[in-house]
């Protein structure tokens, strides 16, 4: 049964739905597939939106495929899968309830007319059409003496291709969440009026024209811009390794949203002490200093960690981890200068543990308002960032 | 609605784009089915051009619809000009109550409502903002829209070829890309970049195009730069190379007009300093790429 493949790639966690599956029948019963080569392309086209699925595909198309042939054997199985009401019974009735059933009997009936015209054709001593695009079922086993088209080299390829497993790399179970993320970050605006006037101020304009005695004034004024600026500080030492997964969905999401006025990003290890990093891989630093006396006060800050490391990191002197981090101000400083120089500042906690687990989390929680990384916290903290002062 | 027996167009490439043959599958695909194609790959792998291609190809009109960060959906349907409604109303050589000639069709209505089939080219559709696509999932679905301001329902003709670019990643939201077809534009093989280096320079050396693509893919496997080089930057960097007339042999010791390849200033520096030498007026390579 063909619909194994279907069922075989939701296994296989590709994100396909029932709609898009009947696109791939209707692509079938226009003759757009002709062998195994052009069904492979096909129906990834049809059925993955993403690059970063094709290696799922790949994975499912060659566990479903290896050993099948030809075209032959996947169209027998469509027919019989549409023509089996049993079979049909098996998908759950809002998937049949979204799709109606006009367009199954249509392709059914089309598959049927199909499959005698070319029965016809070949009958009638004429040339086999199944090439040209123009017969959807091929030579759908109705003849056994049919031409094989693809042949089994042609069938073998794709499974080849499918093996070859070439998107490996574009493969990325990280970004599932980035839109949601993006869609909590969208709160993050505060409308101002710049740029040229070239905005019809209709209310004005009704009154401009009204003291005008009728004579029509236009009125313009400027348009509204998002002016926030953000600033993002993240954790990325040892302790958050599990949530790097999390994390780096935040950070795709503020990176790739377009609203933002400014967006500025550092790096620091399990607390911000004199400098933090540009970068994660070069470990650039820039000094904290710096970041205080060059971003004003109303960039939106969010910093992102699990806030939790043992005492002295926080509060003594030279208590960093690492000891080329000499800090002769303790960590616990800095987080305070810069709570007290940004106006908007929330802590992001990736750490499902209860809050206020551990003394340091506690500590910093005075500090900084403080909400779960999750998309119930994110729009939360946004609304925090976002009020009047 | 039945298959048209061989109707329907098929889109073989043209002369001046080089395919593969899955994306013509996928054109051909998107074509029959009458479903938007949506093109993702990295910048400058031709995602724009094969818009051009398909309609040069297919001898249909190309429109072409560039969204901005501030492009709404509805600017692709019509806009109602009431300004200028207003103004005309202040004087009499205009009949104001037909609002009909205010109505100015946008890029998705005039693809509508063309005599012929258009192909559409909807480029960069990730730039607007995030609700965008859902705003049009209607119009895409039904292909047509309804004007209430003159009581007009605009229906296509035609369905249009429609092709959607775009550069970001799971942006899109999911009942946006279920009505798609989509294709990922690989980056080219070296085979394949020969080819398309060759559509646009038919005459061109063939020791410079061999240095040039061993340079090309040499710098490309630099991990280091933000934004690689891709095909278009090949191609102007080959451009630059014929019209300076470069020797072939000192691309592998000088690499000339790097700023041809990268776009970036960071990895501009980056490159200049970790990979050249200053001799006088001139760099060379600390040591051969490739």
């Amino acid at each position: 049964m063909l619909i194994d493949f279907f069922y075989t790639l939701r296994k296989r966690k590709v994100p396909v739905t029932f709609t898009e599956w009947m696109t791939l029948m209707e692509a079938l019963a226009k003759g757009q597939i002709n062998d195994l080569d052009e069904f492979y392309f096909v129906a990834r086209a049809i059925l993955v939106k993403s690059e970063a699925y094709f290696d799922h595909y790949d994975v499912a198309f060659q566990g479903y495929f290896k050993g099948v042939e030809t075209v032959e054997e996947i169209t027998q199985q469509i027919l019989d899968w549409l023509k089996d009401p049993i079979a049909r019974r098996n998908l759950n009735l809002e998937q049949l309830a979204k799709y109606n059933n006009m367009t199954l009997e249509e392709l059914i009936k089309q598959l049927e007319q199909r499959i005698k015209e070319q029965k016809e054709a070949h009958d009638g001593g004429g040339k086999w059409i199944g090439r040209g695009g123009t017969s959807p079922f091929g030579h759908s086993g109705y003849n056994s003496a049919g031409i094989r088209i693809g042949g089994p080299g042609g069938g073998g390829h794709a499974v080849k291709i499918a093996e070859e497993r070439r998107f490996r790399n574009y493969r990325n179970d990280l970004t599932l969440d980035v839109r949601q993320i993006r869609l909590a970050l969208k709160g993050l605006r505060q409308l101002t009026r710049v740029g040229v006037q070239d905005e019809l101020d209709i209310d004005q304009t009704i009154d401009h024209t009204a003291k005008n005695v009728g004579e029509i004034e236009l009125v313009w004024r400027r348009r509204r811009k998002n002016a926030v600026k953000l600033l993002l500080l993240m954790d990325i030492g040892g302790s958050m390794d599990p949530f790097i997964r999390t994390c780096s969905q935040l950070f795709t999401a503020a990176h790739s949203s377009t609203h933002f006025k400014d967006f500025r990003y550092y790096y620091f290890h399990n607390c911000i002490y004199g400098s933090v990093y540009k970068d994660m891989e070069r470990m650039e630093t820039v000094s904290t200093e710096y970041i205080l006396s060059t971003l004003e006060p109303d960039y939106k800050t969010i910093i992102v960690g699990d806030a939790n490391m043992a005492p002295w990191e926080l509060l003594d002197r030279d208590g960093a981890i690492y000891y080329y981090q000499n800090n002769d101000i303790p960590g616990i400083e800095w987080l305070k200068r810069i709570s007290q120089h940004f106006t908007h500042t929330i802590w992001l906690n990736p750490d499902d543990q209860p809050l206020y687990r551990s003394s340091t989390v506690a500590m910093i929680g005075k500090i900084f308002p403080m909400y779960r990384l999750t998309i119930d916290g994110l729009d939360k903290g946004v609304k925090k960032l976002v009020v009047k002062r | 609605m039945p298959a048209k027996n061989g109707g329907f167009d098929q889109f073989k490439g043209s002369s001046d784009y080089v395919t593969s043959e899955e994306l013509r599958k996928a054109v051909n695909v998107s074509i029959a089915l009458g479903r938007p194609l949506l093109i993702r790959g990295e910048p400058g792998t031709g995602k724009t051009m094969l818009a051009h291609s398909i309609a040069k190809g297919l001898g249909k009109k190309l429109i072409v619809w560039n969204i901005k960060s501030t492009t709404k959906a509805q600017e692709g349907l019509y806009v109602y000009d009431t300004v200028q409604r207003l103004n005309d109303s202040r004087f009499k050589d205009k009949d104001v109550s037909d609002i009909k000639q205010y109505i100015k069709l946008g890029k998705l209505g005039q693809a509508f409502s063309a005599p012929e089939q258009v192909v559409l080219l909807i480029d960069e559709v990730d730039k607007a903002d995030i609700e965008f696509p859902n705003d049009l999932l209607n119009e895409i679905d039904e292909m047509s829209f309804y004007i209430p301001e003159t009581n007009e329902t605009i229906s296509a003709r035609n369905r249009p070829v429609t092709i959607i670019t775009s550069n970001a990643e799971k942006e899109l939201p999911d009942a946006f890309l279920r009505r798609c077809i989509f294709h990922f534009i690989e980056f080219p093989t070296p085979q394949l970049m020969e080819q398309i280096v060759e559509v646009h320079f038919p005459n061109l050396r063939n020791t410079l195009l061999k240095e040039a693509m061993k340079a090309f893919y040499a710098l490309r496997e630099i991990d280091d730069f933000r934004k690689k080089p891709s095909t278009s930057e090949l191609v102007d960097w080959i451009r630059v190379l014929i019209a300076s007339e470069t020797p072939a042999d000192s691309i592998s010791k000088e690499l000339p007009f790097t700023g041809a390849l990268l776009k970036k200033e960071v990895d501009q520096d980056y490159f200049v300093n970790n990979y050249l030498i200053r001799k006088g007026d001139s760099y060379t390579l600390r040591k051969p790429l490739y």
